[in-house]
């Protein structure tokens, strides 16, 4: 039976050059719902290839250190099922990229089962290629010596140390992975953190198509219909043609002008005109947005600049401790207006209460939203709010110490006396109680950093199965 | 936010104002409605998108989109938006803040360290998707 690949191959490949390439991006991270009408007007247009991005670092390090998925379990079922089965009928590779929305080793298995289950319930037979991108702690801590890791902004320099402490680490994949995984027959291919355009241009990029608008391309879609005026999360169609590409939403109110093209190009980007890759750079400075009609953008002129030492970008998440959090409002504005020294006198009389382990200190942070919560503004809203909200978080070696930290606060900042009081019978509003809640282990980043590698094939190895 | 505003602004602005002044004084017999001749611009009422979100855990970017190339130009070409004035507004220090004109979508990029890792324990905004906020209070 011939490969995913090697039918794409046939269709495209003609004796006058590449014919048209059409990559359906169908979720910008898979696991949060995909809109039926977007995504089956995406499969109308028979595309080639569906990708669905699956996960990135920007909800935090929480689920890199657990292990676990930002998106319920429900729905990233719904939407597998989705993708799987709409990719089957059109017999076209469904590329996902970030499993489990951090990519580390319980994603990727956890992606895997969910797959390996919609196959049996629907009846599916394929082959599917799971890519893992947890990396090798000796091959970091070599390169650490090596002087060949460096931090991705202020982060500190990674130690050895770092790489034992990390619960996870992961490297970025980049298209040679997901292209090795093709070459291997794969229908299906599962991968562990990816760069998202990966998922888009690895297909395009092993068929020929040139390396500039593919990559630029696999950019502007991850995210599907957010490029767009309105923007949004639906389906929407790249088409890789000649030297350029244009995009297309599915949902026939999301417009792709010049305008929104470009401007997509500066989203979550440090550098508008330049994307750093692992096997090289897309440069877009010299990129021309065209109206194709009201609806669809040609975009042209990006340029590929392959890499001459190939990089991954790495990333892990350590425990840091146990998370406890008071939940508490106020509406009094005596209260209000004296929040801070409140905080200050509470935290005094808790710390003498539960006095500190001296060699695992537990730590208090105090948010008073209303105040300076979401910012550190230099100075005080004027007027006051009317109401405030305390959210008190205690991090502490275990779950108890976190609770007995906020219950005592809980206790003592509800009673808090200060000059002026008039509410003596408590300074809280508890919109429910328990209004201390355990929150989880709390974990912090302790790898962003990009290595030097020589090869990148070792780093992420391939699994395939039949199911 | 004024007080961020007027921070910045309270040099800096009056020479541009007194010109701006003159400048209408110059056209008043004729052309220049009274209301707009000491109109201040407002950053907020020449752009149709001011964002903040990270670019990685360690970086905060802003996006300010403008509705037009006049908006875009002047925007380019104010001190509120250079890297030392963004800085204040910010507290950082100004070698670390960059200031991009991307003129194919009408927009300035600000890149910025964040003040905290992404969800190091005390971050505010994991996102770093409400940092915006000083931008609004911006006077061009």
């Amino acid at each position: 039976m011939t490969s995913a690949i090697e039918r794409l191959r046939k269709e495209v490949v003609g004796s006058d050059g590449l014919k048209p390439l059409r990559v359906m991006a169908a979720s910008g991270q898979l696991g949060y719902g995909i809109p039926d009408p977007a995504f089956n007007a995406g499969l109308a247009r028979k595309p080639h290839l569906i990708g669905a991005d699956m996960g990135s670092i920007d909800p935090g390090p929480y689920y890199l250190g657990a292990g676990k998925m930002a998106q319920s379990d429900t729905m990233v079922r719904v939407d597998l099922a989705k993708c799987i089965n709409g990719a089957r009928k059109l017999g076209i590779p469904l590329l996902i990229g970030t499993a489990g929305s951090a990519g580390a080793a319980p994603h990727l298995a956890a992606t895997l089962d969910m797959v390996r289950e919609i196959a049996r319930r629907d009846g599916l037979h394929f082959r599917l290629a799971s890519i893992s991108a947890d990396m090798p702690r000796d091959v970091v801590k070599q390169a650490i010596r090596a002087k060949r890791v460096v931090p991705l902004g202020e982060i500190g320099a990674l130690t050895e140390s770092d790489v034992d402490n990390a619960t996870h680490l992961v490297g970025q994949m980049g298209i040679e992975a997901f292209q090795r995984a093709l070459n291997a027959g794969a229908d299906v291919i599962i991968a562990g953190r990816a760069c998202d355009s990966a998922v888009f241009a690895a297909v395009p990029a092993l068929l020929g198509y040139p390396m500039g608008p593919t990559l630029h391309m696999s950019k502007i879609i991850e995210c599907c219909s957010l490029c767009c005026t309105p923007g949004g999360r639906d389906t929407i169609i790249g088409t890789l043609e000649g030297d350029s590409f244009t995009v297309d939403s599915m949902n026939p109110t999301r417009h792709a002008s010049p305008m929104s093209v470009a401007a997509h190009s500066l989203y979550e980007q440090a550098d508008p005109y330049a994307v750093r890759e692992p096997e090289g750079t897309l440069h877009t400075k010299d990129a021309r947005y065209e109206v194709v009609d009201e609806h669809r953008t040609r975009v042209s002129g990006s340029r590929w600049e392959p890499a001459t030492q190939f990089t991954v970008k790495i990333e892990g998440a350590m425990r840091v401790g146990e998370r406890a959090i008071l939940l508490a409002g106020s509406a009094d504005p005596r209260v209000i207006a004296n929040a801070k020294s409140i905080t200050a006198g509470v935290e005094k009389i808790v710390r003498e209460l539960t006095p500190p382990n001296p060699a695992k200190p537990y730590q208090i942070i105090w948010r008073v939203y209303g105040i300076d919560a979401v910012f550190p503004w230099a100075t005080p809203p004027d007027p006051l709010p009317r109401e405030i909200f305390f959210m008190c978080e205690v991090i502490a070696d275990t779950a108890e110490e976190a609770r007995a930290v906020a219950t005592v606060t809980k206790q003592y900042l509800l009673h808090h006396g200060f000059p002026g009081r008039l509410s003596t019978a408590g300074n809280l509003a508890f919109p429910f109680t328990p209004p201390e809640v355990a929150a989880s282990t709390a974990y912090r980043f302790n790898a962003y950093h990009v290595m030097d590698v020589e090869a990148l094939a070792p780093l992420f190895p391939l699994h395939i199965e039949e199911v | 936010m004024c007080f961020f505003a007027c921070n910045i602004c309270a040099t800096e602005r009056s020479p541009t104002r007194i010109s701006a002044i003159l400048f209408s004084l110059a056209l008043n017999r004729t052309t220049v409605p009274s209301t707009e001749r000491t109109a201040i611009v407002k950053l907020v009422d020449i752009a149709k998108v001011i964002r903040s979100k990270n670019a990685g855990p360690t970086v905060l970017t802003l996006d300010i989109l403008f509705n037009d190339e006049k908006g875009f130009k002047l925007a380019c070409a104010s001190k509120s938006l250079a890297p030392d004035a963004i800085a204040k507004l910010y507290s950082q220090p100004p070698a670390k803040v960059q200031v991009l004109p991307y003129p194919p979508a009408l927009a300035i990029k600000i890149v910025m360290p964040r003040r905290i890792v992404s969800g190091d324990p005390g971050d505010s905004d994991v996102y770093g998707a409400q940092q915006h906020g000083p931008m609004l209070g911006v006077e061009l």
